[in-house]
């Protein structure tokens, strides 16, 4: 035992090997209970953690977009609904391959080469789990064709849902703006799991937006048992979804989409105020776009064929277009003059122009002694412009204002322009100059720096039409309150009524226009607005230059029920295009049948409805520009291109007689509830088309 | 009295160990059969066939004399080698790693083989082996050169997990043979000390992100920790009970991945709860406490090393299978014993039994005619 080396021998080793192989079984039978330990561990103390862990693999709880609340017309017919379809979506942060996924789709569904495009751009934009809509309204064989090849394709979600659907198109669109999928601001500002469920929409524009809230309803939901991979086993339990809440509007339905129709190949707007409650039965914008396309997303195609066209469809010119008012202003105008104690009955002598000063303004005609009613029936310059060089335009300009021009009116869903009734102190402001009697003769007939928007012509319209206050309004059963009472007496709307039932039905501008609806008597106003100091009145030349035309009526005569405005960009003289669409869209309030038979003839001229006609353009484009049109930006810059585009083109608008610096419109306010407002250079834009003297 | 009525070769079965290992490999049959959406194919109906013909195998094997064992040692030593370095050889004209060799009638892989096969050998060279020997720091070297060329083969193929077997079970023979404490001691702290170097250096990208996020399976759940996570979540969810046989979710739904596989004892515990563990785990502290007695009950170094060591290789299986499934162990691909399905691994460890099961024959006969 004490020193010496230990010989090892066989009995040494089975001793050790009799010791160690206990250690061996001891190892086992610790591991063995370790793993006990471990399992009861897992098993029982963390077993309510690891059972919800369990139950939300198993689970999955889908939301299902809401229906979105109907926008009714005044007659609850509807203007924005939902119909049920067919429709695929990408989830980007599902795709395996993208490129193979895409041909895929695009062999199955058979999409052309732009749509391919578009869905490229849409991809390159998302991530995440935000779905991008590969196409919707499918037949039941797309669909079924897709949906068979689901487990193929990674990341592809075929599904039935509602989607959003307006019946009349582009009548509609600057009316009623349109959805779309929410873009990732929008997730940001609200974060909510609805925003990135495949087939949800956002309001972005117009009522869409601005009652979005009211319009979206609740989500439904649905408990899936689903696989790893995402393949649904089965239901577990379902929720329906609340619609939204329907939207009542003002609007005529039939009458928005006649009127729409009617402006045909032109460029202008239709405005229609219900004279008895203020409410805006049609306020439409030609050319528009489709919101029905605008609902996947704005393609590459559509959007170089919107920004492309010199009638800017993306402009909605009833509340954002600008135009000098012209002869439109004349009504309005002899109250002016009334007020300030210019008696209706005197004449004055137009001898085919009036001298200021060393300058001549020349009158369209000689029309000798003109009393107040025959100066709006003969539109005579002469009386006016002697008129105002008397009393001064600083007496006309409050008026003006009282009748609406100038002013915003408060209607949600729509961003106005309020335009520019100027004075005195306004031009000062501007321009740092003197009011000089010259504005006040360009001012008293609507030219020079006047400006107003359509919708502003239709108010004025309908107070000189019912001498109420009317305020316009769109929400169906709540009009908005009368305004102030207006100073105007009885009589002295009698001479404005008077001279503009003459101007249809007497012998002035428009008498080509009567109505012919049993014994309804129209009245009316005619306008024709420069666009372009220029030798002769610019009716010929190119679009650009020809003048506006407008036209403001209200019907019937004696009792009036409706006020109609009507402009017409480029359209020449206010007789010519704007009075006869006038005449039709009040016709169709009184006689639908014969009002659209006359529409129906000219659109087989014009190459079908407007729909029909963007469809056919729309094929031009494509095959012309394919897929190599610009990309389109996100949602911001779209709306950046909304708000800025403008019924102006400022390489033309250099003015003969304008002030050397350009003369910028008054920034316009950002309308409440609207958001942000465009980029300053929008407002900073050269002013609108105005014309100076006739000289 | 059960003598008279059953023939003598069938009582003399050793059916101790036989029945409790038909027990589990029916429960693993079960389990296959519910991960299969309640469908004897493909799994269930194969695994009790492969169970059949490899007892078949295993009482053949139980019945060969000592002395053939030790001479196919070193032969057959040498010939799984050889094999080892035809597949190694053959994925790499391949251009991948291949880890079986296509025998046209079925697929081989050696480094299975290899288990039993480096078990056998050693306990054959420890046998030879002079006692004095014992030892001598020369005796380690031709050991280490037996374990050290399979295992460096199959690590290359790379197959980690059947590596590692390999050399568990060579140490444990090695540990056995009673080498010098001090020795182990030292490569336990060598290996302490190398680790960190081999596993920046020699592990491949997949086998250290295995360790990483062995470490912290949460830190990436869809990742590479998305084998963990639902494993556990699926033996969690289980509880005591169970969710009932044919309930499994987590398995059913997809979401543990090889769940007929590596993964069965998950598959088991969603379904059967602890107690179903429990029996597994029973079970295979029997077949255990049966092999060490069987190596102590045997009388030459030969017997004891070789049975021991089978023990060994079984348990190896388990413990490392059954950890990692729990969360214990990194994710190394070893199947669990009777419960995974696949024929290889049932073969080899059919072979293992069937050895302990000769070891205890060659025991009673020796023990018979002492007495």
């Amino acid at each position: 035992m004490l020193g010496g080396v230990r010989r090892v021998s066989s009995g040494i080793l089975r001793n050790s090997f009799d010791r160690r192989s206990l250690v061996i079984g001891g190892l086992q039978t610790g591991i063995g209970v370790l793993l006990a330990a471990r399992l009861g561990w897992i098993g029982l103390v963390q077993n309510a953690k690891y059972q919800t862990l369990s139950e939300s693999n198993r689970v999955n709880l889908t939301l299902i977009p809401p229906r979105r609340g109907w926008i009714l017309d005044r007659n609850g017919a509807p203007l924005a609904s939902n119909r049920a379809d067919f429709r695929v979506d990408l989830i980007p942060e599902r795709l395996v391959d993208p490129e193979r996924t895409i041909s895929e789709l695009a062999q199955l569904l058979n999409l052309g080469a732009d749509k391919v495009t578009d869905l490229r751009d849409k991809l390159e934009k998302a991530h995440g789990f935000r779905p991008i809509e590969v196409a919707a309204g499918l037949t039941w064989d797309n669909f079924a064709a897709v949906s068979v090849r689901l487990p193929d394709l990674p990341g592809v979600m075929a599904q039935r849902g509602f989607s959003r659907w307006y019946p009349t198109g582009p009548s509609v669109g600057h009316l009623i703006g349109y959805v779309g999928p929410a873009s990732a601001d929008d997730y940001e500002k609200e974060k909510n799991p609805l925003l990135v469920t495949p087939g949800f929409k956002i309001g972005k524009d117009g009522l869409e937006k601005n009652y979005e809230a009211h319009l979206r309803g609740i989500p439904g939901a649905r408990r899936v048992e689903v696989t790893a991979s995402g393949k649904l086993v089965r239901d577990l339990e379902m929720r329906e979804d609340v619609p939204g809440q329907a939207l009542k509007l003002t609007i005529d339905g039939p009458l928005q989409d006649y009127a729409a129709r009617r402006l045909g190949l032109e460029s202008g707007a239709v405005v229609v105020v219900d004279c008895e409650t203020g409410g805006l039965l049609a306020m439409t914008s030609m050319p528009s776009y489709d919101p029905n396309s605008f609902a996947d997303g704005i393609g590459r195609v559509e959007w170089k064929m919107l920004s492309d066209d010199d009638h800017i469809p993306l402009l909605n010119k009833a509340v954002r277009g600008l135009y000098p008012p012209g002869s439109t202003m004349k009504p309005m105008a002899t109250l002016a003059l009334q007020l300030h104690g210019v008696d209706p009955d005197e004449r004055i002598n137009c001898p085919g122009g009036y001298r200021l000063g060393s300058r001549f303004f020349r009158c369209d005609d000689v029309h000798g002694p003109v009393d107040m009613r025959a100066a709006i029936e003969h539109s005579c310059n002469t009386y006016f412009w002697s008129m105002a060089h008397r009393v001064g335009y600083d007496a006309i300009a409050p008026v003006a204002k009282m009748l609406g021009l100038g002013q915003e009116f408060v209607l949600p869903g729509t961003r106005q322009r309020y335009g520019t009734i100027p004075d005195a102190a306004w031009k000062m402001r501007r321009f740092k100059q003197e009011w000089s009697a010259a504005d006040s003769l360009n001012a008293s007939i609507g030219q020079g720096y006047v400006l107003a928007s359509p919708l502003q012509l239709a108010v004025m319209t309908s107070r000189i039409a019912s001498g109420k206050n009317l305020q316009p309004s769109m929400l169906f059963g709540r009009p908005m309150p009368l305004g102030p009472d207006l100073p105007f007496t009885p009589e002295q709307y009698a001479v404005a009524r008077d001279g503009m039932f003459r101007v249809v039905n007497g012998a002035g501008t428009a008498v080509a226009s009567q109505l012919k609806v049993g014994d309804i008597r129209m009245a009316g106003k005619t306008g024709t607005a420069q666009v372009r100091a220029l030798v002769s009145r610019g009716h010929f030349g190119d679009w650009k230059s020809r003048d506006h035309s407008l036209f403001v009526c209200y019907a019937p005569a004696e009792a009036p029920r409706y006020a109609i405005s009507v402009v017409v960009e480029h359209g020449t003289f206010g007789a010519r295009a704007a009075a006869p669409i006038g005449r039709d869209v009040m016709t169709f309030l009184f006689d639908p049948g014969a009002a659209m038979a006359t529409l129906l003839e000219l659109e087989r001229n014009w190459g079908g409805t407007p729909t029909e006609r963007m469809a056919a353009k729309y094929r031009t484009f494509a095959a012309q520009y394919g897929t190599s049109a610009p990309k389109v930006g996100d949602d911001a810059d779209v709306r950046a291109a909304i708000d800025k585009s403008d019924n102006t083109d400022p390489a033309a608008e250099v003015q003969a007689n304008a002030p050397a610096t350009s003369r910028p419109e008054e920034p316009a306010q950002p309308p409440a509830g609207t958001g942000p407002q465009a980029t300053p250079s929008a407002a900073a834009q050269p002013d609108q088309a105005t014309t100076q003297d006739k000289a | 009295m059960n003598r008279r009525i059953i023939p003598e070769a069938i009582a003399r079965e050793p059916w101790h160990v036989i029945l409790p290992l038909f027990a589990l490999n029916t429960f693993g049959a079960m389990v296959l059969y519910s991960a299969a959406g309640s469908r004897l194919t493909p799994w269930a109906i194969l695994h009790e066939l492969h169970f059949a013909v490899f007892l078949v195998l295993a009482l053949i094997v139980s019945r060969l004399p000592r002395d053939l064992f030790k001479l196919v040692a070193y032969p057959g030593y040498v010939m799984l080698v050889v094999l080892l370095v035809l597949v190694e050889l053959i994925g790499g004209i391949g251009g991948g790693s291949q880890r079986w060799l296509n025998l046209g009638f079925m697929t081989l892989q050696p480094s299975e083989l290899m288990k039993p096969g480096i078990v056998l050998v050693l306990a054959r060279f420890f046998d030879t082996l002079p006692p004095a020997m014992t030892r001598n720091w020369r005796a380690l070297l031709p050991a280490a050169g037996l374990v050290g060329v399979p295992a460096l083969l199959v690590m290359l193929q790379p197959d980690l997990g059947t590596g590692l077997a390999i050399c568990a079970g060579a140490a444990v023979v090695i540990f056995l043979a009673g080498l010098p404490l001090s020795w182990f001691i030292g490569a336990g702290a060598g290996i302490a000390g190398i680790a960190p170097i081999a596993f920046f250096t020699l592990l491949h990208d997949y086998q250290r992100k295995r360790v990483l996020t062995f470490l912290d399976p949460e830190s990436d759940p869809l990742g590479s920790g998305y084998h963990i996570t639902q494993s556990k979540i699926a033996i969690g969810s289980g509880g005591f009970w169970g969710k009932g046989f044919g309930n499994g979710s987590q398995s059913h739904l997809e979401y543990l991945p090889e769940a007929h596989t590596d993964f069965a004892f998950a598959t088991m515990a969603e379904e059967w709860g602890i107690v179903g563990g429990l029996f597994i785990l029973l079970v295979f502290l029997w077949l255990f406490r049966w092999g060490l007695r069987v190596a102590r009950q045997s009388n030459d170094r030969f017997s004891m090393l070789l049975a021991a060591g089978m023990t060994f290789t079984i348990f190896f299986y388990m413990a490392i299978n059954m950890m990692r499934v729990m969360g214990l162990a990194p994710v190394v691909g070893i199947p669990l014993p009777w419960i995974s399905h696949g024929g290889s691994s049932m073969m080899t460890n059919m072979i293992c039994v069937g050895t302990i099961m000769a070891v205890d024959r060659w025991n009673k006969r020796s023990g018979s005619v002492a007495s």
